[in-house]
């Protein structure tokens, strides 16, 4: 896909001069700036022409690009070009070309909404849909006016949401982060968990999550119960934070719908969760074997669902063929990697696959870096961090009844063992 | 912040489906069509129209011709219509600003419609426009706004103050905005204190004078307040806000870390880097065997490792940053090295970033993880980041004594390989590894010649020639390898030939006898053949002094060296200060102070970090020096003394050019060796003799039959040439405009010759320079650098000279400077060095500026501040001066001086004597106070200058000499 970029001509789509004191034509420098540096194998995401600096990021074949002259803060600058990937999803499903040519109108009256003067104003979807429609109004009926809720201390939930039935849907998410050394040990092991919510609840509900959260059981005295040492933990903006800071209470109103709550980061080392032992020999000018075993390292009354363990190969292998005790392979030639997938993988067992390729009698010249093997898998109804959700209390002054409903899932995040 | 905001796509319009119908293609009476339909009597098919209009103004095409007939549609009940119709007034009211007039009442009139959010969308839209009739229109409605009862409103009028200052800062000030925007930090509205503090904020940048956020406890107390209540933008404002605030003492720093910590958890990136320069800024003060001192560096990591785990654009800042925290405070992070190991997929840009970090962290404890992992990475495919790899485990052997055998068994094994451009980067460490350790690792230098054919960088090549001049005795066969590489020794770069000269000398003290041809040889290339003045410096120096006195030569050549330090591209402290107090900000990823990269930013104080005070002490204005609160522009020391050694610089010029992105490559010890030479060698061959004595080192016996006649001549001028550098011609200081010299003559410059003279036009200085090519060939390519000075003038940009220069061509060039340079202070004060480099060469020169035309217009001081300030600044800083010879009544001299933007306050006449009180406002913001004394019928003035930077006044002096006497 690289070098077809080259041909298609590049031009802006849509944009908003925040700063009327700003030569807009300045963009003009960007792309040239960016396929110079595609041909060069160049990457920076902060790139400067005499004095305007452009901050990009790439959402699929789209670049969204801030400019500035001034010292401005690269932080929330990337920041928000994020969150407005984001709210263009919420409107238009997918941000793209297309939807961005189809809804022009709105596009403007967000991106009119979302920043002023290049200070970010409100930025919650959910809350803009409120006032910013995509039918025309008429200005005496019925023109919206902005919600309270834009304003307000809780700037993230609307007052006056109704619900028939009350309930709070948890999902605790921990994403197993691996990086392996060609010689076996593990150089880094990380758990990234995420609490998502689906709050489906009336009025104004006040919440107060508890977790086994080890600093509060020591605060609280009890250092019996088995406990998870969250090292670094990180909530939306709904979660008043002095109070977490002060007694590790986990309090708030929620926003309505779909939301990531909060998410923490363990380094605790543990076990890897699937190991893989490889040997892949490369004989030039003939061919190349491979040999993998997989083993399980969980507990037997969990299982491992679709696991896909992909091997890199050389670039310019063929004839593949394949052996394996279970699951099936697939040679994937445009990612030169075979895929092995095991859909159900129980806990403490262990698989192998074989796999040859030949290789050409030429050697290709271009170098290949050695890439890692990397694993997907997911582990439901399990955490790896032994996290527990001890209640979610639903406070609300109409006094209604909520059920939360909790799952556990472990999935692998960036899961790499490096090969030799 | 400035900034907009575009998305970019890569491919043409199409059209189909939706709002892209109205992406048609264009038709040449499109234009008319439009202008049909936008006068139509269905409302329909007016907006219809509209949208067409606005959807060729995305595409780039000009619809400015509809104006009249889309502001008309601007009465409308459709609020979409009437946002559009805002639009289009944004893009275009200013190249229309007489039409644009005509909207000023539908503005005005929607500024107090009954729904807020016209309100606020007339007033947003109102503060872009930026025509000067529509902003006096905006004054009432704006100010109706500031209080309007709805904080939808409100927050947006705030803004608009911001966007105002922008446009016209009197009519801000006149109107008393700011004092309205300064009450909405009371507000009970977060979003509206959040607002008003980013546009105080803003306006304050431009005025760092202005003390207009005030901040003091009570203020700050608000603002943390608010920090809990609103938006993650909102925070950051805040945070950002604060962190130009400095407390009086340790427990108002410890208590807003306290308050400040909990953002600490905030799920934006961005809010967390804001939270994390507040603290570092403040823990400044906080004494360090405090308790809470160590709570706060453990509750620092975690937020700064998780920034890890968001997207790359983000991770790449946090690690520009954290690069800064390491180096600020290495106790944060020493624990976590294993986090900046590099994954697979990582963008390069991570990756390298990584890297750097790795090294920093690097300590005997976990120097084993760092090599293993070092080494995986060398034999990566990208090749930028293999040779920083390679370049990393060679730090890591200079930082870590303990490791140095493993890295360099780990270096030989990488050499191994082959790989080109590992092996030459390998060569270069290992370099400066045999610095560090000598006579440790010689034994590998057999592998390194193995390998001297496959080096074709410079920077290798120099670094091999090196080290076989450096272990000359231990190589059998060192004269054959130099000698290979002297055959081209014309298309070697500059580099290279210092290095093959020195080598080859320092083989001839050690090995004389055999060696003799070879030194000649090289010594006439430097000398004879080669046009570098540098080169043939060198060349001058080492066969003078070896004809004259070859013990002081191997004193001089054979000299200790200096050890390398086991940091190699440690940000200097004061600049390192000044990024962590831009955490977050692009200064912060560029490593660069904002006043390297922002036009205008000129005045703008430098920020510091605070100083520690303990909290009985002197609680008396410590926020000098921050933006918000320098309260008198003397107390920022402008001069500032720095380690600067013009020679480094100057040799810097050539050696490594600047590199627009990224850290600055390692020191190689290359420069050292140009410095060693010319610096640290400079006394001996200053104090010995030269050709005084007759000793002839042994070797020499058979030259003085070729040396007399070849050297005496050159030898005269060359050393002249080299010793004359620093001296410049002295520069008359005649008048005004000092008429022009001759800067650079021809002679030394390659047939360059640059005369010129400096002068200050509508406040604007200007050095204007005349080039003349006096040699027979043409000069292209012509740029222009300035060494540090006292006054941080830099060329404001690039040299003008567009066309090549023929033979006997000249051309009047002239370069307008700014004052926002780096500054090193000169002696004399006024003395500026400068780089001009063509096709040819670089050549040096330096020349001394009048100071007055760094004499500001505004430099009027108030009688009553004038006062003030003469009795304010002590005696010992006064000094007098005699003009004599003037013969000027004192008007005449005070109308004289004006012109030069010396400003007359005051007159007073005491008994026959007039005596004249002036001010001087310098470009940096130093304050000159003079008394001129003349009494009727004396031709000799007195004159008395007072200024905090008494360093100025000779300067000052010459000046009213100059501009009096012509």
């Amino acid at each position: 896909p690289q070098a077809f970029q080259i041909f298609i001509l590049h031009k802006v789509l849509i944009s908003r001069n925040y700063m009327g004191n700003m030569d807009m034509n300045e963009v003009d420098h960007f792309m040239p700036i960016m396929m110079r540096m595609e041909e060069d194998a160049e990457s920076l995401p902060l790139v400067t022409h005499g004095s305007a600096h452009f901050l990009w990021i790439k959402h699929r074949n789209l670049y969204l690009v801030a400019m500035t002259k001034k010292n401005a803060n690269a932080a929330l600058v990337y920041s928000f070009l994020y969150k407005m990937v984001e709210v263009f999803k919420e409107y238009f499903k997918e941000l793209e070309e297309e939807s961005i040519r189809d809804n022009f109108v709105t596009v403007y009256e967000l991106m009119d909404e979302v920043m002023d003067f290049g200070f970010p104003q409100t930025t919650d979807s959910k809350i803009l849909q409120e006032y910013i429609t995509q039918q025309g109004h008429k200005l005496d009926v019925g023109a919206p006016r902005p919600p309270a809720t834009v304003t307000n201390a809780v700037s993230w939930r609307s007052e006056g949401i109704k619900y028939r039935k009350n309930e709070v849907f948890m999902d605790v998410i921990e994403s197993v982060n691996l990086l392996v050394s060609a010689t076996g040990s593990v150089l880094r092991s990380e758990i990234v968990g995420s609490i998502k919510l689906k709050v489906v609840l009336s009025g104004m509900p006040e919440l107060r999550l508890g977790l086994n959260d080890k600093v509060l059981f020591e605060i609280t005295g009890r250092e019996k119960c088995k406990t998870v040492e969250l090292e670094d933990v990180k909530f939306h903006q709904c979660v008043r934070l002095s109070r977490f800071e002060n007694d590790r209470t986990i309090s708030f109103i929620p926003p309505d719908g779909e939301s990531e709550l909060m998410s923490y980061r363990l380094n605790t080392t543990v076990k890897p969760l699937i190991w893989i032992e490889s040997v892949i020999e490369k004989f030039s000018h003939s061919r190349v074997e491979i040999k993998v075993k997989a083993r399980s390292q969980f507990k037997s009354r969990s299982t491992a669902n679709n696991v896909a363990i992909m091997v890199p190969v050389p670039s310019d292998a063929d004839s593949p063929k394949f052996k394996t005790s279970t699951g099936s392979c697939k040679y994937l030639p445009e990612k030169s990697v075979v895929q092995w997938n095991i859909k159900s993988f129980p806990g403490g067992k262990e698989y192998m696959m074989r796999a040859h390729f030949g290789l050409p009698s030429v050697e290709s010249t271009e170098l290949e870096g050695r890439r890692p093997i990397t694993v997907n898998f997911e582990i439901p109804y399990f955490t790896v961090s032994g996290i527990q959700v001890r209640y979610l209390k639903i406070i609300e002054k109409s006094g209604y009844e909520a059920l939360p409903w909790v799952r556990y899932i472990t999935q692998s995040g960036d899961y790499q063992l490096r090969t030799n | 912040m400035e900034w907009a905001n575009q998305l970019c796509e890569n491919r043409q319009f199409g059209s189909k489906m939706t709002d892209s119908k109205y992406f048609t293609t264009t038709k040449k009476g499109e234009i008319f069509e439009l202008k049909a339909e936008l006068n139509s009597d269905k409302k329909e098919k007016k907006k219809e129209a509209v949208k067409k209009v606005i959807a060729s103004m995305t595409v780039g095409k000009d619809v400015s011709a509809l104006f009249p007939d889309v502001v008309n549609c601007m009465q409308t009940d459709n609020l979409e219509l009437k946002k559009l119709v805002y639009l289009y007034l944004m893009n275009y009211a200013k190249s229309q600003p007489d039409m644009a007039i005509m909207a000023v009442n539908t503005f005005v009139k929607d500024c107090e419609d009954a729904n807020p959010l016209i309100r606020a969308l007339a007033v947003r839209t109102m503060g872009c426009i930026r025509v000067d009739k529509i902003t006096e229109y905006l004054c009432e409605p704006l100010r109706k706004c500031l209080k309007d009862e709805d904080p939808y409103v409100r927050k947006t009028a705030a803004v608009c103050v911001a966007k105002l200052h922008d446009i016209n800062a009197q009519l801000v000030e006149d109107q008393g905005f700011l004092d309205t925007l300064k009450d909405l930090i009371s507000d009970s509205n977060p979003m509206v204190v959040a607002n008003a503090v980013a546009a105080l904020s803003e306006i304050a940048e431009s005025h760092p004078n202005s003390n207009l956020l005030d901040l003091n406890p009570q203020s700050i107390n608000k603002l943390l307040t608010a920090l809990n209540e609103c938006t993650e933008w909102g925070q950051i404002f805040i945070l950002d806000c604060l962190a130009n605030y400095t407390p009086r003492d340790d427990r108002e720093s410890q208590s807003i870390c306290e308050r400040v910590t909990p953002r600490l958890s905030h799920a934006n990136s961005a809010v967390v880097l804001s939270a994390v320069k507040v603290l570092m800024k403040f823990m400044e003060m906080l004494p360090k065997d405090l308790d809470y001192y160590g709570t706060l560096l453990k509750k620092l990591a975690p937020p700064l490792v998780t920034l890890l785990s968001a997207e790359p654009e983000l991770q790449y800042v946090a690690l520009r940053n954290i690069n800064l925290i390491v180096q600020k405070r290495p106790e944060i992070l020493k624990h976590e090295m294993k986090v900046f190991f590099v994954k697979y997929n990582d963008p390069i840009y991570v990756k390298l970033e990584k890297l750097d970090i790795m090294i920093r962290l690097a300590s005997q404890a976990n120097i084993a993880q760092v090599l293993a992992e070092l080494k995986e990475y060398a034999t990566e495919v990208d090749v930028d980041f293999v040779r920083k790899a390679v370049r990393a485990i060679g730090r890591c052997a200079i930082k870590v004594e303990q490791s140095a055998e493993r890295c360099v068994s780990t270096l030989l094994d990488l050499i191994q390989t082959k790989v080109n451009y590992v092996v030459q980067e390998a060569i270069v460490v290992i370099k400066d590894i045999f610095r560090k350790y000598p006579n440790k690792y010689e034994s590998v230098i057999a592998t390194l010649c193995e390998n001297l054919d496959s080096l074709d960088e410079p920077e290798a090549r120099a670094a091999m020639i090196w080290i076989v001049g450096e272990y000359a005795e231990r190589i059998d066969n060192a004269d054959e390898l130099l000698e290979s590489f002297l055959e081209g020794f014309h298309d070697e770069s500059t580099q290279v030939q210092l290095q093959l000269l020195t080598a080859i000398v320092k083989l001839f003290l050690k090995k004389p006898t055999e060696t003799q041809e070879l030194v000649q040889q090289v010594l006439s290339l430097a000398t004879q053949d080669s046009d570098n003045p540098d080169l043939r410096d060198r060349g001058y120096i080492y066969w003078r002094l070896l004809s004259t006195d070859p013990v002081a030569a191997k004193e001089v050549v054979l000299a200790e060296k200096p050890l390398i330090s086991e940091e190699t591209d440690l940000i200097e402290p004061t600049l390192l200060e000044e990024l962590i107090c831009h955490i977050g900000t692009l200064a912060s990823v560029y490593h660069k102070p904002p006043s390297a990269f922002v036009e205008g930013s000129r005045g703008v104080m430098h920020k510091r970090l605070p100083a520690r005070t303990g909290s009985g002490e002197s609680t008396e204005s410590p926020d000098v020096g921050t933006a918000a609160g320098g309260s008198a522009p003397e107390a920022a020391p402008s001069i500032i003394p720095s380690q600067g050694d013009l020679l480094g610089d100057l040799l810097n010029l050539d050696m490594a050019p600047p590199t627009t992105t990224g850290p600055p490559p390692p020191n190689t010890g290359m420069q050292m060796g140009g410095m060693d030479l010319l610096g640290g060698g400079l006394d001996s061959l200053l104090g010995g003799d030269i050709g005084g004595s007759p000793a002839m080192g042994a070797g020499f016996g058979a030259a003085p039959a070729v040396m007399p006649a070849s050297l005496n001549a050159p030898v005269g001028g060359g050393l002249g040439d080299l010793f004359d550098l620093g001296g410049g011609v002295g520069m008359p200081m005649g008048a005004y405009i000092p008429p022009k010299t001759v800067w650079l003559p021809a002679m030394k410059a390659k047939g360059l010759e640059i005369s010129g003279t400096f002068a200050r036009r509508a406040g604007v200085i200007q050095m204007e320079l005349i080039l003349t090519n006096k040699a027979m060939s043409v000069m292209t390519d012509f740029a222009i650098q300035f060494n540090r000075n006292s006054f941080g003038l830099a060329p404001a940009g690039p040299l003008q000279v567009l066309t090549p220069l023929g033979p006997n061509q000249t051309i009047e060039v002239s370069l307008p400077l700014s004052t926002v340079g780096p500054v090193m202070k000169m002696d004399p004060l006024n003395n500026l060095q400068v780089a001009v480099k063509n096709n040819i060469d670089v050549f040096y020169f330096s020349c001394q500026y009048p100071i007055s035309m760094l004499f500001v217009e505004d430099g009027k001081m108030e009688r009553q501040v004038f006062l003030a300030t003469w009795k304010d600044i002590p005696n010992d800083n006064e000094s007098q001066f005699q003009i004599k010879d003037c013969h000027l009544n004192s008007d005449a001299a005070s109308s004289k001086l004006q012109g030069s933007n010396i400003f007359t306050i005051a007159k007073r006449t005491v008994e026959g004597q007039d005596m004249l009180y002036m001010s001087i406002k310098l470009s940096n913001g130093i304050w000159v106070l003079a008394e001129l004394r003349v009494q009727a019928g004396n031709p000799n003035y007195t004159i008395s200058l007072k200024c905090r930077a008494p360093e100025v006044s000779q300067c000052v002096f010459q000046c009213y000499e100059a501009v009096l006497k012509n």
